[in-house]
């Protein structure tokens, strides 16, 4: 479903990702661990087809990241909410609906509204939002045309506890439903509670990458004490 | 197309809500046509063979201020992120952007025909149809070009500044095309037909213009939005 082969990213002069290799399958989640500056984000930049590697080969579904084909089945979710202050919470949806080629936007952005606690406040603007009606508005946008493939980059931070929970369900949901999750974070035990597999990068480098275990959930300090 | 009419609507619906491009596109464009009204002498016959020329200086500078906008509306919550992670192509992105730019910026120039004409004692209306035209080719001209530099300088934090000092050289061909057949319009030359003389050749040069720097945008914008 997702595999990443000898990726390489250079900054200029400076490698943000040395020989980094990373295999997801459907059904499962992978959290990629990694202090700041690890190469997380970097990563999944890469994956989502935002950014190219200077050398490596990426496939998702078998083809480049950046074919529109790879892109319909991916959901992203970046650090920003990636939502237009100046237009409603249903135009909002609706918009990506169309840019996703989802059948009825209409009807799926409501869907999604109801979903994310945003149903009684369709019409009104995004700038006129709390801070955590923008992040559910900005996790309906990522989970509307129902992707195969999500990715998400520190998808808890600033998150108030409805939000963390509602995106813990849909993950979850998501999982269960044989679609693929990969979320980078430092919040390792919001992320080894969702995860089934884990990838630790340090420094650009692949330091571990294999399944989750009990140990990882019972003490989440061990998985970077463990690699250091 | 249905990507491009996707960000055509949003584009057009964000810029008619927060009007932050428009009002002071429009107020630029208004500001530099009473300047130069001050400064000359409007019913000279001299200067009213300059009146094209400032005109599309008051649209080329009012213009860099709603070009800017294109893509630097993406930048709050990470929003190019989200678009370009869509399965939207590079091609249909840019023609979405280029066409409500085009619009507005269409919009912002017949707002200020009439002032032009008031102030400069031009009658515009008696060439209408062609000056439209030659305003259409000017103003895609000057979008296409403009959202192309937009998107090239989106991440730079003096994109402002960039943008303008990229697009004026640039953009020289098509300016001096349209100055040139707007001046010829207000004369009262042709711009067509067997009368156009060198007027013919200057319409040709602003319609290859237009040709060719689509067709780079259009091939380029993928690796410009993705590095």
């Amino acid at each position: 479903m997702l595999s990443a082969t000898g990726v390489w990213k250079y900054h200029g002069q400076f490698p943000a990702l040395l020989n980094v290799s990373i295999e997801a399958q459907p059904g499962s989640c992978l959290a990629l661990l990694g202090r700041n500056g690890a190469g997380k984000t970097t990563l999944l930049r890469i994956l989502a087809g935002l950014s190219s590697a200077s050398e490596g080969q990426v496939r998702v579904f078998g083809e480049e990241p950046r074919s529109p084909r790879a892109r319909r089945r991916i959901g992203y979710l970046g650090h920003g909410i990636g939502i237009y202050d100046e237009l409603t919470a249903r135009e909002n949806l609706i918009h990506f609906g169309r840019l996703y080629r989802v059948g009825d936007p209409a009807a799926t952005a409501d869907r999604w509204l109801e979903r994310v606690g945003l149903g009684r406040v369709p019409d009104a603007r995004a700038r006129e939002f709390s801070r955590g009606m923008r992040q559910r508005l900005a996790i309906a946008r990522a989970f509307l045309h129902e992707p195969e493939m999500l990715l998400m980059d520190e998808p808890f931070t600033s998150l108030d506890d409805r939000a963390i929970a509602l995106l813990q369900s849909v993950i979850r949901e998501a999982v269960a439903q044989n679609r693929c999750v990969v979320l980078s974070t430092h919040q390792l035990r919001e992320a080894l509670e969702l995860a089934s597999d884990v990838a630790l990068l340090d420094r650009g480098k692949l330091m571990f990458a294999g399944p989750r275990t009990a140990a990882m959930v019972a003490d989440p300090g061990s998985v970077y004490a463990a690699f250091e | 197309m249905t990507g491009v009419l996707a960000v055509v609507r949003k584009d057009l619906l964000s810029e008619l809500r927060g009007k932050e491009g428009i009002n002071a596109s429009v107020s630029f464009a208004l500001v530099i046509l009473l300047i130069f009204s001050f400064a000359f002498e409007p019913t000279d016959t001299d200067v009213r063979k300059l009146s094209g020329g400032l005109l599309w200086i008051a649209f080329a500078f009012a213009g860099a201020l709603l070009l800017n906008r294109s893509f630097a509306r993406e930048i709050p919550n990470d929003c190019l992120d989200a678009l370009v992670s869509s399965p939207i192509r590079g091609w249909e992105l840019f023609l979405g952007k280029a066409l409500a730019s085009f619009l507005l910026l269409l919009g912002v120039e017949l707002l200020c025909l009439p002032v032009y004409g008031i102030f400069y004692n031009v009658r515009w209306a008696k060439v209408f149809w062609p000056l439209m035209l030659v305003l259409v080719l000017g103003t895609w001209g000057l979008t296409v070009l403009g959202v192309s530099f937009s998107a090239l300088t989106v991440n730079l934090r003096l994109r402002e500044l960039m943008l303008p000092l990229l697009l004026y050289p640039a953009l020289s061909p098509a300016l001096m095309s349209a100055m040139i057949l707007t001046t010829a319009l207000l004369g009262g030359e042709a711009i067509f037909g067997a009368t156009a003389g060198i007027n013919t050749a200057w319409l040709r040069m602003l319609t290859g213009f237009d040709i060719i720097f689509t067709a780079l945008s259009v091939a380029l914008i993928e690796y410009v939005l993705v590095l």
